[in-house]
């Protein structure tokens, strides 16, 4: 690979977004489970949804700050990376951008601080009011990050004059086709990815021995939410694929493999693509099963690579992402129908089962980064599907400014998720009683006070 | 319409700036200050800003949300000038924004690292904020003189943070902590008002299209109350701060007050040496505006959506008012 501008412009972008995404995947679903939570505890007896509430919204307000401060770097990265991008679509992107500061951020932001630590100072309505209004925020701030992404890649209602893009109706923008199918599959997504982090680190303190009250609860939220919403996630799956078939067909050849245009295309299980020789070696196939899934017939066509000279994306990392999604999404639904039925069936949970589910409690940062990476990396050599190369709107940066940036970045990034995943571990190991004791009494009785966030 | 809307934009890029400074300025201030304070008091330091950090942080999202929505061309040389210093002050503000929840979180044996994160974020930040203030005033030009006048900039964002800072403890502390808020403030406002000084000499110095704009009769005369008004608040506000009684008596909120009239009066007058360019000397906000319906479209938003975020902000600051407690999610 060379390391020119365009490179190591993607390169680091591909980063700080990637960085980024891990940390909304998961307030915006744990933001609907503490809602949930605090609902709960609230209406029931139970003092147990309390710690839940207590012990989730600990680990939501550290994910949260990593979003923000995370986000905060994508926000200037459109015009230190791309600048030719807003510059010939910035009547569209800036707009939705801005609708996304406007209504998304200052509301989560805001009522973040009442939601953390308002609770003895405003009344519980207020309160449970704040904890939604954080939780719309999220979802909100998904609906037009979304809105612009999806427009990248099924660009409609714009006109084109000098080369830049101009307005021509916000309706047909901002609902554009792919919208609707990417915006559910994303929110699923969060959802699933926190069900299985609820899910894993209750199982993890089963294991370890440190469980309590609130652990089991916690654990069947999991695993019911997870039972639920992964075959939703592959049907909407499915339904995303036909649209991108429809409007990015060279995305979906790049996904399936497929070199050349065929009637009857087989689904490829494993390979390996080879771009130079237009083949893939070593491929395992069902036969006919591509053109069942994407035309629902045996024999439908399926266009391949060959009609996209030049014009497809890398096929090797598209691929690749998609099975790695596949896989994940397919475990996904074994292991939280094993845990459902053990809880229904057994009414316990054995050893094998509680590993399964912690082994996948990051599973969804797995899915979703790869889920990311076919439809970013699918869209190549367009920025704006079929009308704006990537390579006309990059920033001119010496190299070595770029790969100085992007190692410190790097660094940076690593330092942060050890940490993240060593401070989850350490509040995760805290005996359970221990940390209801701790809520039970006044924050300075606890040992340390706990000042800050 | 065509006129005006551009006019429009650049004034609310530029309070949203200005507000930025104000609010995330004494956040990233206490970040400076914490290495002086004992532990307990980094604690009530802490949760002194912590229900109001991340919004604050959130109107340079809005800053540079508008630069790219109103003035995408400028939005694009802006940051691709200012590569580095960006980079940097991202960098500094990711540190000092997790810091502070690892700090708690992340067990005592980790303190004293997430303590100087937040230290050294909030240094970090600051200091490539001035730069880019300075750069951003010089025409995003580079020669020995414009870099100078960065550095001086660069050095004089973080007193006035420390200021605001301070100011911010006089009025959510007491005790001990807010006597050594008063001798911190005391310390820091001398350079800032002697940096302020030289940077408003230097400014015509580095551009003379600034100083064209400035030393032309009338212009003067009309111009004369912004200095007249920094200096009288200067004195008052070192006047102030050596009447400890008066800021133990719940008057602490002057001496913020003070130093956001010489933020509103530096935003002034930059606004005026500056206008009509986005660039200084390359582009005009009119030749670097968006279409005007796609500012007419999210100029309804914002008509309709700030008022409401003014008012769920003015919300949350009176449901925290009073002296800070050390915090906690709140458990009976
Ligand atoms: C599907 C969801 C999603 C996606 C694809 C993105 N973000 Fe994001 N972002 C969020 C969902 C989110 C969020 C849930 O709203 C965050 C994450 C955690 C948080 O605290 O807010 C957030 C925070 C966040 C912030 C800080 C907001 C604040 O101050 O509170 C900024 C500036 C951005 N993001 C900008 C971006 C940009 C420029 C993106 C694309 C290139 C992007 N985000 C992708
Ligand atoms: C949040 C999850 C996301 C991930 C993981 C992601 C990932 C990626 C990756 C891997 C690339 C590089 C592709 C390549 O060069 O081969 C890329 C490019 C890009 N993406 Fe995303 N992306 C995400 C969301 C978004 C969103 C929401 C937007 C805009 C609204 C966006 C805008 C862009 C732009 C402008 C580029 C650079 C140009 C390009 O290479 O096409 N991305 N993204
Ligand atoms: C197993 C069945 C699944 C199928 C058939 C499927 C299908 C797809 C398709 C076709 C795309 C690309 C859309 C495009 O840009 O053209 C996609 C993207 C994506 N997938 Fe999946 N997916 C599945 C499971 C999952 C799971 C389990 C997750 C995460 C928990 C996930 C998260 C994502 C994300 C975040 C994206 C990128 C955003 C988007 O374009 O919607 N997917 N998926």
């Amino acid at each position: 690979m060379e390391f020119d501008p365009l490179t190591l412009a993607r390169i680091q972008f591909t980063l700080n977004i990637s960085f980024h995404i891990l940390f909304p995947t998961i307030t915006i679903g744990l933001a609907w489970i503490l809602l949930y939570f605090r609902i709960r505890f609230t209406t029931s007896q139970n003092r147990a949804w309390e710690y839940a509430y207590h012990f989730w919204v600990k680990i939501f307000a550290l994910t949260f700050a990593l979003g923000v401060v995370s986000g905060i770097t994508m926000s200037f990265q459109f015009g230190t990376n791309w600048p030719g991008f807003i510059e010939k679509t910035g009547n569209i992107a800036g707009p939705l951008l801005g609708y996304e500061v406007l209504t998304a951020f200052f509301l989560e932001a805001t009522f973040l601080g009442i939601m953390l630590f308002g609770k003895d100072r405003v009344s519980n309505r207020v309160h449970l009011i704040a904890t939604a209004l954080v939780a719309i925020g999220t979802a909100l701030s998904a609906f037009w990050i979304l809105s612009l992404n999806s427009w990248m890649q099924t660009p409609q209602g714009y006109s084109i004059v000098d080369g830049k893009f101009f307005v021509e109706s916000w309706m047909a923008i901002i609902f554009n086709p792919s919208f609707p199918y990417r915006l559910t599959h994303m929110l699923l997504a969060s959802l699933l990815t926190s069900a299985f982090l609820i899910a894993g680190v209750s199982a993890w303190r089963f294991i370890r021995g440190v469980d309590g009250p609130a652990t089991l609860l916690v654990l069947k939220t999991g695993i019911v939410m997870a039972a639920i919403l992964a075959p939703l996630q592959i049907f909407t799956g499915d339904l995303h694929g036909l649209n991108t078939l429809e409007h990015q067909p060279a995305k979906i050849a790049a996904m399936e493999g497929i070199w050349q245009t065929e009637e009857g295309a087989p689904f490829t299980l494993f390979g390996f693509p080879d771009e130079a020789r237009k083949k893939t070696h070593y491929a395992i196939e069902i036969p006919k099963a591509s053109s069942l899934i994407l035309t629902h017939e045996l024999n439908g066509e399926v266009m391949g690579l060959n009609e996209f000279e030049n014009e497809h994306p890398p096929v090797a990392i598209v691929f690749w992402s998609f099975r790695i999604m596949l896989a994940v999404g397919t475990l996904m639904v074994l292991i939280s129908w094993w845990g459902l039925w053990s809880i229904v069936k057994k009414s316990s949970l054995s050893k094998p089962v509680l590993s399964a589910l912690m082994l996948m409690t990051f599973s969804g940062w797995v899915a979703t980064l790869a889920g990311w990476y076919v439809t970013e990396v699918g869209r190549q050599p367009w920025i704006v599907y079929g009308l704006l190369r990537t390579s006309d709107v990059v920033a001119q940066h010496p190299a070595i400014t770029l790969v100085g940036t992007v190692i410190a970045y790097a660094l940076l990034y690593v330092f942060l998720l050890v940490s993240y995943m060593g401070t989850l571990r350490y509040m995760a190991s805290k005996p359970a009683e221990s940390l209801a004791l701790l809520q039970a009494q006044s924050p300075a009785q606890s040992g340390r006070p706990q000042g800050g966030v | 319409m065509d006129y005006a809307l551009p006019l429009i934009f650049m004034a609310i890029m530029g309070v949203a700036l200005l507000v930025y400074v104000v609010l995330d300025g004494y956040d990233l201030g206490i970040g400076l200050l914490t290495p002086l304070a004992t532990e307990s008091e980094k604690d009530t330091m802490i949760a002194s800003i912590g229900p109001y950090w991340d919004a604050n942080e959130t109107w340079i999202v809005l800053g540079v949300g508008v630069l790219l929505i109103a003035f995408p061309v400028a939005h694009g040389i802006v940051l691709t000038s200012l590569y580095l210093p960006a980079t940097i002050m991202l960098m500094g503000l990711i540190l000092r924004g997790v810091a502070f929840d690892f700090r708690v979180k992340a067990g005592d044996h980790q303190r004293r690292l997430w303590n100087y994160a937040f230290f050294v974020g909030s240094l970090i930040a600051s200091t490539a904020q001035g730069w880019m203030l300075g750069a951003y005033v010089t025409g995003l030009t580079i020669s020995p003189i414009n870099i100078a006048f960065s550095c001086l900039i660069a050095l004089t964002l973080p007193a006035l943070y420390v200021v605001l800072g301070a100011a911010w403890l006089m009025i959510k502390t007491e005790g001990e902590l807010l006597e050594k808020a008063v001798k911190w403030g005391r310390v820091a406002v001398v350079p800032m008002g002697v940096a302020l000084l030289c940077i408003s000499i230097a400014t015509p110095l580095v551009s003379p299209t600034i100083a064209d704009k400035w030393f032309v009769l009338p212009n003067i005369i009309g111009l004369l109350p912004i200095p007249l008004i920094c200096v009288i608040t200067f004195s008052a506000l070192i006047w102030l701060m050596y009447r400890i009684d008066l800021i133990q008596a719940g008057y602490g909120w002057l001496v913020m007050a003070g130093t956001v009239l010489i933020c509103v009066m530096a935003a002034l007058g930059l606004a005026y040496s500056l206008f009509p360019y986005i660039v200084i000397d390359k582009l005009t906000v009119w030749q670097a505006a968006s279409a005007t319906n796609s500012l007419l479209f999210v100029l309804v938003g914002v008509v309709i959506v700030l008022p409401a975020i003014i008012g769920y902000t003015i919300f949350v600051y009176k449901v925290f008012s009073g002296k800070a407690t050390t915090l906690s999610y709140g458990s009976k």
